[in-house]
């Protein structure tokens, strides 16, 4: 899974391949219709489709000449999984600065004492 | 930079918001906290404050260097058993609700993010802070983002648990 995941990080990291994906997400596109709008070679466009599909983003069907190509909205998720993922990590470090400002306005007439609750996990 | 505009106070953030710019490799967050900017922002600048939030439960976070005023650089470590992740950076401003520092993971120096904290009064006794993180590519940006799958989750609530259990809330 997480190889996966670092292939459509790396599919998507690249500019044309992302303006490929958003355009997909509107509707299935041959190759031609997907080439149309950049500057480079159909060769090219037809590289970034294999590294969209290797990374299990898109899939073509065997539709005859056509082959539109479809974009994987599961494996597009996956995406918003991550974010949510790092989220809610930055949202426990939030809730760690959360007790720590309560303490802080605890010790708001003393001096604030070092703690040494840092210590203890040190054996896992 | 992005001309993104910060979402209005009517807003409420009592969790992080994430938002992934999809024309900079950037991330923006936002959060609410129960304290006076002057609060928050100490919590950001006082070494043995910011030692107690900002690592995951699973790792021991030591500061080895911390300046935290303009032109002042920082660096600390995490370590879990053999393993040590080294973070240092510089700050080009430090203020009285903004704290702009550059931040790099030392496994790869070259890649270096530029984060901008503003803290903003939401006039009842609450504090806005707004990051935004942009980084030198949208490789460096995603892999920002996808190391949230190596450390961290299970560990959080844990501590969470434990500083409520010491009666600090």
């Amino acid at each position: 899974m997480a190889d996966q995941l670092s292939r459509v990080f790396a599919a998507l990291a690249d500019p044309t391949r992302r303006d490929m994906v958003a355009r997909l997400t509107e509707a299935d596109h041959t190759v031609n219709d997907l080439a149309a709008p950049y500057d480079v070679s159909l060769q090219a466009v037809s590289k970034h489709l294999k590294v969209l599909e290797d990374a299990g983003l898109v899939s073509r069907t065997r539709e005859a000449q056509r082959r539109p190509v479809h974009l994987e909205a599961e494996v597009f998720d996956l995406m918003t999984k991550w974010i949510e993922r790092y989220r809610r990590q930055a949202e426990e470090r939030y809730a760690r600065l959360d007790a720590v400002l309560a303490r802080m306005q605890d010790d708001d007439s003393t001096a604030p004492t070092a703690t040494t609750q840092q210590q203890e996990g040190t054996a896992s | 930079m992005t001309t993104m505009q910060s979402p209005d106070t009517s807003t409420r953030f009592p969790e992080a918001a994430i938002l992934a710019d999809e024309h900079v490799p950037a991330v923006h967050i936002w959060r609410d906290f129960e304290a006076t900017v002057a609060q928050v922002m100490r919590a950001h600048t006082d070494a043995d404050l910011f030692a107690q939030w900002i690592g995951p439960d699973s790792l021991t976070t030591s500061i080895d260097e911390w300046s935290c005023r303009t032109n002042g650089a920082y660096r600390y470590v995490s370590r879990r058993g053999e393993d040590e992740y080294a973070f240092r950076g510089t700050f080009p401003y430090v203020g009285e609700d903004k704290i702009i520092q550059t931040f790099t993971w030392e496994g790869m120096p070259e890649a270096v993010a530029l984060e901008t904290l503003t803290l903003e009064d939401l006039g009842d006794g609450r504090t806005r802070l707004h990051g935004f993180s942009i980084c030198d590519s949208f490789e460096a940006r995603d892999g920002m983002l996808a190391s949230g799958m190596e450390v961290g989750i299970h560990e959080g609530y844990a501590k969470l648990d434990r500083m409520l259990g010491e009666g600090t809330v």
